[in-house]
């Protein structure tokens, strides 16, 4: 929850209404979430959201009625049914796939739907009314970004590039799952690593010690892995080679001298536990040397060692946790110094690897105000006065906060308006599964589908299906599209349905038999659908630490800090107006979403997580509605 | 607080918005003072947002006494006579607004500020005012305006479903981003009593009717010896009559400020929280602006209304000066 509604969505004295509230949200209260979310105190952190925020509204409005769920709202027992009762819903999520699924129950459920999302200064508040106005999929919304392999293995540009090689490469092979697949010794040019090999670089010896250890992982990845990819002549034509960087010739004393010590059976809090604390760095603000780096790089492997031995193999990044932080942020600049860039302090370093979305007391403020404002609209059900309204950063048309009103739906959007999409695909060489993990979970977001070729089911998913249906579907996730039992082929319309989310989706199968293996990786094309476009990046520099305000794009004018490219969750709701058609025609500004697609050529490398902050706050109305007395006159 | 560098309880709290403003506004802001006057629930507002913001210090002033209609719009105030009872409304926010940031330090001061001397004023950064008077507007503009040190001045008022707040910063530099590089930027406000005596007919065609209504108003609460928003539907036709009188006067079209307007505007003297969260929360922003010397503040005067949904800045300046 974002401290959104709460008391800026309370009703002044002067409205006679009875209000039932429900409140969803999965997590809990962070020191970070204390800036603007304001029912918190610092005596809540560890606490339910939902819990809190109830609490803290019923002090000021006791005969307001709230519920508190403790909850995913993904859960399917928030249903269609649920969503049903509602009057309106009112959604503070900040990640896209909880919000595609929420706009679909509303949909199903016919419930109005107020969305918003800020960032920085930076927000917007939208009306979605089925039938009346575009679904919240009506207009597309950028995909999380992703790298391609090599770029990130050996050939990376940008910080953000060595930030996500320290973050899944490095430290997951270090300190997480040692069965995860893991890119780490993989190189452009050759695919196939030996990971027996790399299995044995990496995990520390049985009697070996740590100082080494960590000097001997040091040099291999900085090192030794560096000097292999600089002789491959064809990487390097176009680019600057990397410079291999050895911990002798960095750090040529002994560390145990230098680092103090650390006594391996003091028993000490893990959250306190920090290389920079070791070693006396203490601004988080400050940017490291490759010097201090390779010192922090050590003792960070040192301190996990020595403290928190039991959790290595099971740890996964977590931006809260200051040593994985530290020793993240220490591996990126060693290999950015190796690479030509420039390095970064851990303040920004960790808002790129624990996507950080920045934000402030005073914007979420205003877009509470206005979904409250929209809020009460469709209660009154004035359908003309529904607006989406843009909280702008810089003055524009003189205008700080630009009202639109909203868009027709989109006749083509495949979840609202149920138009048949197209897909091209080989049906006697693509698999079954290829469909349902590339096509119906990755671009149309259905997690649990059921697939149907007329009132045959070729797949479904759930709890209920007993072990012959479960070996049936399971076998055809291997076969190809033609030889399924109700085969698959040119002209063939299948049927994708969720049942928790009720929506179905219509795809007439076209066979074709050659893809681009450039432009088409997956040998699959489906069109009707708009393929959101990555979140803009590529145009800022990672490189230079000045600001950078880009006129249109998110990022803004206060920001010291490097334009964080990689934010995605909030920063892909901030699309400004586009001139598309709509009903009445107000100022319109080119959408800061620009299709800059360069980087799917590759197989892709995981996605950067969301920050999984799921809430949706709803109103629900009793018979008292009808005798509200009307407010806005 | 003290010394160059923010405290790790600092950087930990203030994470989110250092990346949005940096670190040295942040710095700025821990060492700023803020004086409140006329709290009503836009002013809880923006106290609320400055406090999370982690100013130096906020001072309170609002001695009237808590009523239903003060608690109805203020969310720091809580609908318990148990905890309002004897108190003046900025005690009670002050110890509200104490919880949200044990940073902050917030205080009340008692009495009345337009009597008040420069050397009082003189311990301020900002001064907002709210609730008060046209010539208690001009006499506080003016008492900022003469000390030697910079001393930014706002007023904010929101009646009905409808806000408007007032900027002076007097001569203003700042920076700010433009594509990749920082620009060093200056703007001379007008103060108060200049920027309310422009002439009408000087103002563009389309400017927002709120500010004449505002004005319409103002003036006549002054005449009448009433506080701000002691007015009701009774009203109405001398309101109406002074519009006339007031637009001849600026050779306008009576028609160019809306009776119905008014008329809301009369009705509704009550403030609408959502309202107050929006322009509590534009004014929060401005300050922050002010402070860090960082963004483009807005100037001079900023406009809300529900009715059209739309947050506009008008520059009420004298039509001689031309600012850029």
């Amino acid at each position: 929850m974002k401290g959104v509604v709460g008391s800026d969505s309370s009703f002044s004295g002067g409205v006679a209404v009875v209000l039932v509230v429900l409140v969803i949200d999965m997590d809990t209260i962070e020191v970070s979430n204390l800036n603007r979310q304001f029912l918190f105190r610092q005596s809540h952190v560890g606490q339910s959201k939902a819990k809190v925020a109830r609490d803290a509204v019923l002090k000021f409005r006791p005969q307001m009625s709230i519920t508190a769920h403790h909850a995913n709202v993904k859960d399917p027992k928030f249903n269609v049914e649920f969503f049903k009762q509602f009057n309106v819903v009112l959604n503070g999520l900040d990640n896209l796939d909880a919000r595609r699924h929420v706009n679909r129950l509303c949909l199903a459920a016919d419930v109005p739907l107020v969305e918003s999302g800020t960032t920085g200064f930076l927000g917007q508040v939208t009306v979605h009314v089925k039938g009346k106005t575009e679904c919240y999929e009506c207009q597309p919304k950028p995909a999380p970004k992703t790298y391609p392999v090599c770029t990130i293995t050996s050939t990376p540009s940008k910080f953000v590039h060595c930030i996500v090689w320290a973050k899944d490469l490095l430290f997951a092979k270090l300190f997480g799952d040692r069965n995860q697949e893991n890119d780490l010794n993989v190189r452009s040019s050759d695919a196939a690593s030996s990971s027996d090999h790399a299995e044995d670089v990496f995990v520390r010896r049985k009697d070996e010690d740590i100082d080494p250890y960590g000097r001997r992982i040091y040099d291999h990845v900085f090192g030794y892995n560096i000097e292999v990819a600089s002789s491959n002549e064809e990487t390097w034509k176009n680019r600057n080679r990397p410079k291999p960087i050895y911990s002798a010739d960095v750090m040529p004393e002994n560390l145990t001298e230098q680092n103090g010590n650390v006594a391996k059976n003091c028993v000490v809090d893990t959250s306190s536990v920090s290389a920079m604390a070791s070693l006396g760095l203490k601004n988080p603000q400050d940017t490291w040397t490759l010097l201090e780096s390779s010192r922090i790089f050590l003792e960070a492997l040192k301190l996990f060692f020595a403290k928190r031995e039991k959790e290595i193999g099971n740890l996964s990044f977590d931006k809260d946790d200051q040593l994985a932080v530290e020793f993240v942020t220490a591996a990126a600049n060693i290999r950015a110094a190796s690479f030509g860039i420039s390095l970064h302090s851990l303040f920004e370093a960790k808002g790129i690897a624990g996507n950080i979305v920045h934000a402030v007391a005073t914007t979420n403020a205003i877009i509470a105000g206005l979904i409250v404002i929209e809020a009460i609209k469709v209660l009154l059900k004035d359908t003309d006065k529904y607006r989406m309204t843009y909280c702008l950063e810089h003055i524009t048309k003189k205008m700080l906060l630009m009202p639109v009103e909203p868009y027709e739906p989109n006749k083509s959007c495949y979840v609202c308006s149920e138009t048949p999409l197209s897909l091209e695909i080989n049906t006697s060489r693509s698999k079954l599964r290829d469909f349902v993990e590339k096509i119906v979970k990755a671009k149309l977001g259905i997690n649990f589908p059921l697939i149907m070729h007329g009132s045959n089911l070729l797949y479904e998913v759930g709890d209920d299906l007993d072990e012959v249906e479960v070996a049936n579907y399971a076998a055809n996730l291997e076969k190809v599209l033609s030889q399924l039992p109700s085969p698959v082929t040119n002209g063939t319309m299948l049927t994708v349905e969720d049942l928790q989310q009720e929506l179905t989706c219509n795809i007439n199968i076209k066979h074709r038999e050659e893809f681009d293996e450039e432009k088409e990786p997956d040998g699959m094309l489906l069109s009707g659908w708009t393929q959101a476009p990555p979140a803009k990046d590529d145009k800022q520099s990672m490189n230079d630490k000045q600001s950078i305000g880009n006129g249109g794009d998110s990022s803004n004018a206060l920001q010291t800090e490097p334009a964080d490219a990689v934010k995605d969750g909030e920063m892909e709701e901030i699309s400004e107006p586009s001139g598309k058609k709509r009903k009445l025609s107000e100022g319109s500004k080119a959408s800061i979403l620009d299709a800059t697609d360069g980087t799917r050529n590759h197989k892709e490398v995981e996605k950067l997580d969301d920050d999984d902050d799921d809430d949706v706050v709803m109103f629900d109305d009793l018979d008292s509605m009808t005798n509200k007395k009307k407010r806005l006159q | 607080m003290d010394g160059e560098e923010l405290t790790e309880q600092e950087t930990a709290l203030y994470d989110r918005q250092i990346r949005v403003w940096g670190a040295d506004a942040q710095r700025r802001l821990s060492k700023s003072h803020i004086l409140v006057c006329g709290m009503k629930g836009t002013v809880a507002e923006f106290c609320k947002n400055i406090v999370l913001a982690g100013v130096g210090s906020l001072t309170l002033m609002d001695d009237r006494v808590v009523t239903e209609e003060a608690w109805s719009a203020n969310f720091l105030i809580p609908p318990d006579e148990n905890v309002y009872g004897g108190k003046t409304i900025a005690e009670v926010c002050c110890d509200s607004l104490k919880d949200f940031n044990p940073m902050v330090r917030v205080s009340v001061e008692k009495g009345d500020l337009s009597s008040l001397d420069g050397e009082f004023y003189d311990k301020f950064d900002v001064v907002v005012v709210s609730c008060c008077s046209v010539t208690t507007k001009k006499l506080i503009n003016e008492k900022c305006r003469k000390l030697s040190k910079r001393v930014a001045f706002y007023t904010v008022d929101c009646r009905d479903s409808c806000g408007e707040i007032f900027v002076d910063l007097q001569n203003h530099k700042y920076s700010k981003q433009k594509i990749e590089e920082t620009i060093e930027c200056q703007l001379r406000y007008p103060s108060f009593e200049e920027a309310i005596s422009v002439p009408w007919r000087a103002l563009p065609r389309k400017a927002s009717k709120l500010y004449f209504a505002l004005r319409v108003l103002e003036q006549f609460e002054e005449a009448e010896g009433r506080s701000p928003g002691e007015i009701s539907i009774a009203d109405l036709p001398a309101v109406l009559k002074l519009k006339k009188e007031l637009c001849e006067a600026n050779a306008l079209n009576a028609s160019h400020v809306t009776d119905s307007l008014l008329e809301r505007l009369i009705i509704g003297t009550r403030e609408f929280t959502p309202v107050c969260a929006v322009v509590g929360g534009i004014l929060g922003q401005e300050v922050i602006k002010a402070i860090s010397c960082k963004g483009e503040p807005l100037k001079n005067f900023f406009f809300f209304d529900i009715m059209d949904g739309k947050g506009v800045v008008e520059d009420v300046s004298s039509p001689k000066k031309e600012s850029k």
